[in-house]
């Protein structure tokens, strides 16, 4: 399935809660947390297309993390609220799924790398037969048929995030929501990781939307690039990233526009 | 072949130094004639006698049907109120007092008030039994509950699970090597508890044979009573291996490899 989003210009300010989309399945208005005294964000006005794949991208610290729990229904927000489908969210919706920072916190040590898949089909009421054949599939499209008997800590970083993934794919969301998923892992697995990202989003027509600190991850990845900045964090620029399709590592990177695409988002978060 | 070897090898390394202090007390005794050091050949003579099978079905079953049953009772009241205790931070801070406390109460001490309110009979032995295991098990309980790592509640909320699920599959499973930790400090404790209240309660049990042998001077006899609770002793901790060794499966493995990445 294609990506069908139609952004907007490359206008710089998009804080206006009028730039949306044609077929938003995530809608964000008036977004702002606050921890305690600290107003960490501020009034955030974006929507996720339905398909799109939109990078978050922002300095560590900037609020990232507090972005993504407030807007999987994780963490209230203080002000303001996120539509999922039209509704608002209060707690994480079933069309929903999670991809940890940490995927060596984020799975169940006790369990088998079939049964962390398994796990939340359970409590999702599929039958048995099913959600194991369900969780066989989505660990066949990530490349770990061979390991589904393994404890997750008995396989590598880039592995254990790929058993996350499964868990995720399993689940059948609308929306993967990803926090830094591939930050702590060596730079060849982090290739291999995006490239598997892109490949099964194609393939499953999922909307992905991914917390990154590293602009090239975002460029590379995203059909559109969200930059947070300031303190408190609001949205510095929501940047189309017209670069060709299929990506691929090598010719992608090498395009001029990648390169003039990049210096514009580090200029738009470096910027304070 | 390298099967068997390998399972005597084992055997051999548990056995050796038990081996030689037997060899050593047979020896040292040969031909005592002391009231109170009887010979182990004595001993020994007498103790299949007496166990095999009169007082292994009338006192030594009895005694540990008693033992599995009330350590059974503390250990499931104790995992299920840990689970509460843990999940509700202002109930465990309001309790924690008045359980350390319950902890730090010697078995002895509780033998005239389980009297006074149960009588002599397996009641009073079950019950002071199952009492003194819950509470090692509950204190550890509860600090496995609230050692759960917050992003797999993060994982538990963001998927949806249930209560049920979150408990069968989450907090329970994280908690349960600290339950193991509780639970065989609290077994050993049991055990003592065991042998007191037979001491103290209606006739019939190892504690009573050994204290009912020692008041008829009858010391040989008491000398195979006392071989019998520490074989049982033994056994016990050895059973209570192989189960935290089954469920903890995982575990092991897992602190295993995080060493090794250290
Ligand atoms: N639970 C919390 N309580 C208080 N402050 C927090 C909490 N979580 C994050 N913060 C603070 O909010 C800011 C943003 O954090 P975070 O959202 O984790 O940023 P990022 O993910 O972009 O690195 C940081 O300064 C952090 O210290
Ligand atoms: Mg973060």
């Amino acid at each position: 399935m294609k990506a069908q989003t139609t952004p907007d210009t490359d206008a710089p300010d998009t804080g206006a809660p009028g730039a949306g989309v044609t077929d938003p399945i995530m809608q964000v208005r008036g977004l702002g947390h606050s921890y305690g005294e600290r107003q960490v964000l501020k009034d955030l006005d974006f929507e996720v297309g339905r398909g799109e794949l939109m990078c978050v991208v922002g300095p560590s610290g900037v609020g990232k993390t507090t972005l993504l729990e407030c807007l999987t229904g994780l963490r209230r927000p203080s002000e303001g609220q996120v539509l999922f489908d039209g509704k608002r969210i209060e707690a994480p919706p079933r069309g929903l799924a999670i991809v940890f920072q940490d995927y060596s916190r984020s799975l169940m040590p006790w369990l088998s790398v079939l049964d962390n898949v398994v796990l939340p089909l359970r409590s999702a009421g599929m039958a048995k037969a099913e959600r194991e054949a369900t969780a066989r599939e989505a660990l066949a499209e990530v490349g770990l048929s061979d390991f589904t008997g393994s404890y997750p800590w008995q396989l590598s970083g880039g592995m254990q995030q790929r058993v996350a993934i499964a868990r995720a794919l399993a689940y059948r969301p609308a929306v993967v929501v990803m926090d830094e998923p591939f930050a702590s892992v060596d730079a060849q697995t982090r290739a291999d990781l995006e490239d598997l990202l892109l490949r099964v989003r194609e393939h499953l027509g999922i909307t992905v939307l991914l917390v990154t600190h590293d602009i090239d991850e975002a460029v590379y990845l995203s059909d559109r690039v969200l930059a947070l900045g300031g303190k408190p964090a609001g949205i510095r620029q929501l940047l189309t990233v017209d670069l060709p399709g299929p990506r691929e590592q090598v010719t992608t990177k090498a395009l001029p526009r990648f390169a003039e695409l990049r210096s514009q988002v580090y200029r738009l978060i470096r910027h304070v | 072949m390298n099967r068997t070897l390998k399972v005597a090898s084992l055997v051999a390394r548990e056995v050796w130094l038990p081996v030689l202090l037997v060899a050593a007390w047979w020896w040292l005794s040969a031909g005592s004639t002391s009231l109170y050091w009887p010979a182990l050949s004595e001993i020994t003579d007498r103790f299949v006698d007496l166990w095999f099978f009169d007082h292994l079905l009338e006192d030594a079953l009895p005694s540990v049907v008693r033992l599995v049953t009330g350590f059974g009772i503390g250990f499931a009241a104790a995992v299920v109120l840990g689970l509460v205790l843990g999940s509700v931070p202002a109930l465990e801070d309001a309790t924690r007092p008045l359980v350390e406390f319950m902890r730090a109460l010697p078995s002895v001490a509780l033998l005239p008030i389980m009297m006074l309110l149960l009588g002599t009979d397996d009641d009073m032995k079950v019950v002071t039994i199952a009492f003194v295991s819950t509470w090692p098990i509950l204190l550890n309980t509860v600090e496995g509950v609230r050692s759960v790592d917050p992003v797999l509640h993060q994982v538990a909320a963001g998927y949806r699970l249930s209560t049920w699920h979150r408990i069968r599959y989450v907090v329970v499973p994280a908690a349960l090597p600290q339950v193991f930790a509780g639970a065989r400090v609290a077994l050993s404790m049991s055990v003592v508890a065991m042998v007191l209240t037979e001491m103290v309660g209606s006739p019939g049990g190892l504690g009573y044979f050994v204290l009912d042998s020692q008041r008829t001077f009858d010391i040989v006899a008491m000398w195979t009573g006392l071989i019998v609770l520490g074989l049982i002793g033994y056994a016990a901790n050895k059973a209570f291996g192989l189960v935290e060794a089954r469920v903890l499966a995982w575990h092991r493995g897992y602190t295993k490899q995080k060493e090794d990445q250290r």
